[in-house]
């Protein structure tokens, strides 16, 4: 079981309270996460990474263990924290904006 | 009894507002899609509790909204919008080429004879039609295809397709109106187009009467007289009365001719409405004054409408798709201003009254008669 933590809205959309608790077949990866994460939620599907691309949104962040994973490659192995569910992975929006 | 129902955009969210036919109490339901950018919400003609509404976020993208209960509840539709095709390239502010790149959808046009088919105009400039709730999209690209494309470029704005108008006489016929290519018809629902700008005039492009390249702000049609067009451009306001085969100005007496919203009365096809902006770039009311125009005469002769409006310090904007009417038997016109108010009158014009006041900056107001 892997956990993920998403920002407010995203929680909002996908009406989902609390932390996502997601079974990822494999190798725990960015991409095998947050491919288990659209199925389940079908309207996050674009919200954090493009379409087509499946390049990570700009004003967004992947964190895990106090670290920025943001520009690890998707199919890098998460922190083994993440595996084992001793932490989530968080994604975080860019404080910016008005 | 007649009820109306008011569906307003603004950039952190949208808003339901409702009333009897007095127009005089209103409920105000929201924020709905909180801290979102609420570009456009409009409702089914077939089915008025059918309503789309079109929620983006630089930080989240895109999602398409669906409501089947009028608003109370909103279910998340399918926002992908992807061009048909290699989408090749638009020119850029500097002229050159850029990849077309999707941004945004700017308005949502519910069919007029089926609740499940509703078309997008998105950024950069494309229609988009879905024909299953707003579950799946495909792209009209005979639009962008036409040839004049890799010519168009944005506006101040993006390059936007703000306006989509469906002709209620031919289901066939569409038009559609882009910042800043100019406005399109097309006679096969949405195969072939051909731009419609003969009569355009605008002096801040390198050939001031070219086919296309006008920065057309909005278009509105009567649905009684679907041949005749009104459009505000960035400067001049016209009309057309050969379904945009050609264009004449009407700006007449108006105080200053550019402005974003235009819209006509709900049973006078010859009384139509604008606000005009001060411009290049103040982009608020000459003189701090918030004024409607009012003509009925199709143009050309125009009165300002003031009463219950601000005619002091008032500085805000009314975007192009900030306008719309009801359809009782007294016309209700309304307004949203990026000052975060909604005007509305219940008079066609003549007195106006804030339904809301400090909302955020109004984006869009769609209004739906109810029987």
């Amino acid at each position: 079981m892997i956990r993920v933590l998403l920002p407010a809205h995203l929680r909002t959309l996908a009406q989902i309270k609390g932390e996502v608790q997601l079974d990822v077949i494999g190798a725990v990866t960015q991409r095998s996460v947050l491919d288990a994460l659209e199925e389940r939620y079908p309207m996050l599907c674009g919200t954090i990474r493009d379409h087509d691309t499946q390049q990570r949104r700009p004003f967004l962040r992947f964190f895990a263990c106090e670290e920025d994973l943001s520009h690890e490659s998707p199919d890098a192995p998460l922190p083994e924290a993440v595996v084992t569910a001793a932490e989530p992975l968080i994604v975080l929006g860019a404080v910016a904006g008005g | 009894m007649s009820k109306v129902r008011v569906l307003v955009g603004t950039r952190k969210g949208a808003f339901v507002l409702t009333s009897d036919a007095k127009r005089e109490k209103w409920d105000v339901s929201g924020p709905h899609f909180a801290g979102w950018e609420i570009y456009h919400v409009k409702g089914s003609p077939v089915d008025p509790n059918r309503i789309y509404a079109s929620q983006s976020s630089g930080w989240f993208g895109q999602v398409i909204q669906r409501s089947n209960d009028g608003g109370k509840t909103w279910e998340a539709m399918g926002n992908k919008f992807a061009y048909d095709g290699v989408p090749g390239t638009h020119q850029w502010y500097d002229g050159t080429p850029h990849p077309w790149e999707f941004k945004r959808v700017w308005h949502l046009e519910p069919s007029l004879t089926d609740p499940d088919a509703v078309y997008a105009g998105i950024e950069d400039a494309a229609l988009f039609q879905s024909t299953d709730g707003g579950q799946n999209w495909q792209e009209l690209s005979g639009l962008r295809g036409h040839g004049s494309g890799p010519h168009w470029q944005p506006g101040a704005g993006g390059m936007c397709l703000h306006t989509i108008i469906l002709d209620p006489s031919d289901a066939r016929r569409i038009y559609i109106a882009i910042s800043s290519a100019g406005a399109f018809r097309s006679d096969d629902a949405g195969k072939t187009w051909k731009p419609i700008n003969q009569g355009l005039r605008s002096e801040h492009i390198p050939d001031p009467t070219a086919e296309v390249g006008h920065c057309v702000h909005h278009i509105a049609m009567h649905p009684s007289k679907p041949d005749v067009l009104f459009m505000q451009k960035h400067w001049d306001v016209m009309r057309s009365d050969n379904a945009g085969d050609s264009w004449q100005e009407v700006s007449g007496n108006l105080p200053t001719d550019f402005g974003f919203a235009i819209d006509v009365h709900a049973h006078e096809p010859e009384t139509i409405y604008v606000v005009p902006i001060k411009s290049d770039s103040e982009h608020y009311p000459l003189d701090g004054k918030l004024r409607v125009y009012r003509s009925r005469a199709g143009g050309h002769e125009w009165e300002p409408l003031t009463k219950g409006l601000p005619q002091e310090n008032c500085y805000v904007n009314v975007l192009r798709d900030a306008m719309s009417v009801d359809s009782l038997d007294t016309c209700g016109v309304y307004f949203g201003t990026t000052g975060g108010q909604v005007y509305a009158s219940s008079d066609a014009g003549d007195s106006w009254t804030p339904i809301v006041r400090d909302l955020p900056a109004v984006l869009s107001v769609e209004v739906q008669t109810l029987s």
